[in-house]
């Protein structure tokens, strides 16, 4: 396995999850041993079904969004898929929401507590979106 | 002449094609080409990056009317 690199998603902006979403999946199929935390806003989107859209904070998410660019929620899928990654729903999210594991997406791993995660990320880079 | 898989991501933006190009080589035996069409110049430059960097071979990249085909071989 390569480097531990832990990614922090918290937004729920069109931008900030497609640049988390470009930055898992590339990181994890270059050979990296990537974790993702989803918390705040940026967990709603994983629910299942849930389809990828999110607000645009500026232009380049409003061209973004009438280009044909991968769906944020494909290239997280793709982290897990093609490079091994795992991405966990915050604990404390899912209880302020109201969420069960089964309402969520199904690559996505057990909800983790945010002192193990970043326990686990100390070794590495964290990289907060 | 060894079995050449032909993805076509023209279209798709960064990382798009890179992601097509996993996809396949994931499936592919060990030896056969892949040949990725993209209209996005960025994963152009960018894919033969991952594909030194996981160590398969980059056998080249071609640029025709603004289509890039790069060709890989999958080593490993």
């Amino acid at each position: 396995m390569g480097n531990r690199v832990s990614v922090v998603v918290v937004s729920g902006s069109f931008e900030r999850l497609q640049m988390a979403g470009m930055v898992a999946s590339i990181s994890a199929v270059s050979g990296n041993d990537v974790h993702v935390f989803l918390s705040m806003n940026a967990l709603a989107p994983f629910r299942k079904g849930a389809p990828s859209q999110a607000s645009p904070e500026g232009e380049m998410g409003k061209v973004m969004a009438q280009k044909k660019v991968p769906p944020f929620k494909q290239l997280f899928e793709s982290a897990v898929e093609l490079g091994d990654a795992k991405i966990y729903p915050c604990s404390m999210a899912m209880d302020v929401l109201g969420y069960a594991r089964a309402d969520l997406e199904p690559y996505l791993s057990e909800h983790m507590g945010l002192t193990k995660f970043l326990d686990e990320a100390a070794s590495g880079q964290i990289l907060t979106f | 002449m060894a079995n050449r898989r032909l993805i076509d991501a023209r279209g798709s933006f960064c990382p798009g094609p890179l992601m097509e190009l996993i996809a396949a080589v994931k499936m592919a035996e060990i030896g056969e080409e892949i040949e990725v069409l993209s209209s996005d110049k960025g994963s152009a430059n960018d894919i033969p990056e991952w594909i030194r960097k996981v160590k398969h071979e980059h056998i080249g990249t071609e640029e025709k009317e603004g289509v890039w085909h790069i060709l890989v071989k999958k080593t490993h």
